[in-house]
């Protein structure tokens, strides 16, 4: 009799703990609505969200490159399988055509779709519950008034148990701290929306900061440096690898305009968020640069003097004057049998890198290049092995492939050479192991043009 | 130290610094004259030649990447009498104004049909995406590769049963 008792205390137990569990994950549904036309929507508020759509990226993730821009259904591979994006237009059968604002409110602030279900945080609602009720009245009125487009995104590929939702509920228990941005009283009113742009829609943290084995974000190492879709998202702290630091002033311009003559060029997803954030003001783009450069921090003395020695070896010599370029003369290998890399710098490199166009149409000098001087080559070798490819119907950045000449041990050599010549970091380790597995799509990279998505025809909303 | 290439089937010995690039050897050591030196900075695309069915730019391809490795140029596509179908279809298009783009768009164009003889007009742009051309023929251009890739369709000259390069 006592072990019945038992037993049934502990399933009494046990379905407690579920019921509790349920009532923990459980989110109500928020009633369908018919919206549809546009004229209910102020005009000046649909423009402020199509600005504040531009900071969020959101089409990026939304949109299959090529296809009608929003309507969702890009695979986003993650650690834990591939999650297609949702479409966001309003189509009220696929799309969010009848969500009402609160339920659009819901989703970014908690990450709850209008049916209740918790949404993955490959949606980053971890950053998007800062962004104030006003602004995302503004973003609903943007999204509402979009064409609509019916798309069903493919069912995500997740290993179970991860593809049960509920379980989301204790993600978000442990990494969703909710709620706006505190602002900081210490700091200017421009540092604070910068702070509001970066942490909240600009997301900057998604692909710049580490994360877990859980998939959140690593909050101690903040901007620490983290990957996106193939590719290395440099640390924007104190630890960034950039040869001459950022600061306001860089940032701001290379924010603007997708190059810095001292960085180079935006690319890889980058690209798609300097593209995007033509459509701010001044004074937006500013204040991120304001409070990016706070987060990296005053260089320190040491790293100022290696700066400004390198300005005065590169740079010190006005572009335009380097005699080193020349693309008509014969490059000659020195001895290519005792460093191929050297020989293949010399004959495939050096004629724009060392050239005396500037950026961002020139090759950018490997000594100012961050990717050179990065803890990890990944960005380097998928520049290398894919290039730069050009926009479509006007002047951008362009980089030939080299994919189809070079092999995985001769760009091992090359980026051994290159380290070696243009960093004082230690060398990269199993190169041609990292060449092989990035040519193969064993580590999967997306290309995109230089400038950005909307200006290329295989982009990202190219027609819409 | 002399380097082995492989050109348009018939095998060279070439004499020259290994850094050297492949467009300068092709033209003046081979008198191979169809690729053309445009910018020498791999950006204009007139150097295109096929590297084992990879288009690549000649003038940023040091030949000692090359050895004992199939190249085709221009002239590897056909001849005079008996042109090759991409050759075929921009004579029979006019695609050609002043004519110095030509042998590196029909490098590209050949690389692109050998893997796929139906390329959807997206597909063709983005394999000429770095083959630039001034005099403005690009819609001719573009015709002629439809017709080579019909031309090579029709014959069946796929990459199962005919590759160049």
């Amino acid at each position: 009799m006592r072990a019945v008792r038992i037993l049934a205390a502990v399933a009494v137990v046990a379905g407690l703990v579920l019921v509790g569990l349920a009532a923990f994950a459980w989110r109500s549904e928020i009633p369908a609505e018919e919206i549809s036309e546009s004229a209910r929507f102020d005009p000046a508020l649909m423009e402020k969200g199509a600005q504040l759509a531009a900071v969020g990226n959101c089409i990026a993730c939304h949109t299959v490159p090529g296809s009608k821009a929003f309507a969702g259904g890009l695979a986003v591979p993650t650690p834990f399988g591939t999650i297609y994006s949702t479409n966001i237009t309003p189509d009220p059968e696929t799309g969010i055509g009848r969500w009402s604002e609160a339920a659009f409110q819901r989703a970014m602030r908690e990450g709850v779709d209008r049916e209740g279900n918790h949404l993955y945080p490959a949606f980053p609602y971890d950053h998007f519950t800062r962004v104030t009720e006003g602004d995302n009245r503004a973003l609903y009125a943007y999204l509402m008034t979009r064409e609509p487009v019916s798309a069903v995104a493919p069912p995500n590929e997740l290993q179970f148990p991860l593809n049960f939702r509920p379980l989301l509920a204790g993600w978000k228990f442990l990494y969703l701290d909710e709620g706006p941005l505190v602002a900081n009283a210490q700091q200017s009113e421009e540092w604070n929306r910068g702070a509001y742009l970066a942490e909240g829609l600009g997301h900057c943290g998604a692909c710049h900061t580490p994360r877990n084995d859980l998939g959140a974000e690593d909050k101690d190492r903040h901007f620490a440096g983290g990957e996106a879709e193939g590719w290395q998202a440099y640390a924007i702290d104190e630890s960034s690898p950039a040869p001459i630091p950022w600061d306001r002033e860089s940032l701001a311009f290379y924010l603007r305009n997708g190059w810095h003559e001292l960085h180079g060029v935006s690319r890889g997803p980058m690209a798609e968020v300097t593209g995007n954030l033509g459509l701010l003001p001044d004074s937006d783009i500013d204040a991120i640069a304001t409070y990016t450069s706070s987060v990296m921090g005053e260089p320190t003395p040491e790293r100022r003097r290696q700066a400004d020695e390198l300005l005065e070896e590169v740079v010190g010599r006005s572009p335009g004057l380097v005699a080193a370029a020349d693309s008509q003369s014969n490059p000659s290998s020195g001895d290519a049998a005792a460093d191929p890399g050297a020989a293949i710098y010399a004959a495939a490199c050096a004629s724009c890198h060392e050239g005396s166009r500037p950026q961002p149409f020139g090759g950018l000098n490997f000594a100012l290049s961050t990717a050179v001087n990065a803890p990890n080559p990944q960005n380097i070798v998928n520049v290398t092995l894919f290039g730069l490819p050009p926009a479509d119907g006007e002047a951008s950045s362009v980089m030939p492939a080299f994919a189809a000449v070079l092999g995985d041990e001769e760009i091992a050599q090359l980026l051994a050479y290159m380290r070696e010549r243009f960093s004082d970091e230690p060398a990269w380790a199993d190169l041609a192991d990292q060449v092989r597995g990035t040519r193969t799509g064993e580590y999967e990279v997306s290309i995109r043009p230089a400038d950005g998505i909307e200006r290329a025809p295989i982009n990202v909303g190219a027609e819409d | 130290m002399a380097i082995s290439l492989k050109v348009n089937g018939a095998t060279h010995q070439i004499d020259a610094d290994p850094a050297t690039p492949l467009l300068y050897v092709l033209r003046n050591d081979l008198s191979l004259n169809g690729a053309k030196f445009g910018c020498g900075l791999g950006q204009c695309g007139s150097c295109m030649v096929m590297v084992e069915g990879e288009a690549v730019l000649s003038c940023v391809t040091p030949i000692m990447l090359l050895e004992g490795r199939e190249i085709t140029t221009v002239e590897g596509l056909g001849t005079i009498e008996e042109p090759g179908p991409v050759q075929e279809a921009f004579i029979e298009m006019q695609a050609a104004q002043c004519g110095y783009c030509i042998p590196g768009m029909m490098m590209s164009a050949q690389a692109l049909l050998q893997k796929n003889p139906a390329p959807s007009e997206e597909d063709i742009r983005n394999a000429l995406s770095t083959n630039l051309c001034r005099c403005g023929t690009h819609m001719r251009i573009l015709a002629a590769i439809r017709r080579a890739g019909e031309v090579m369709q029709s014959a069946g000259m796929t990459s199962t049963n005919r590759r160049t390069g």
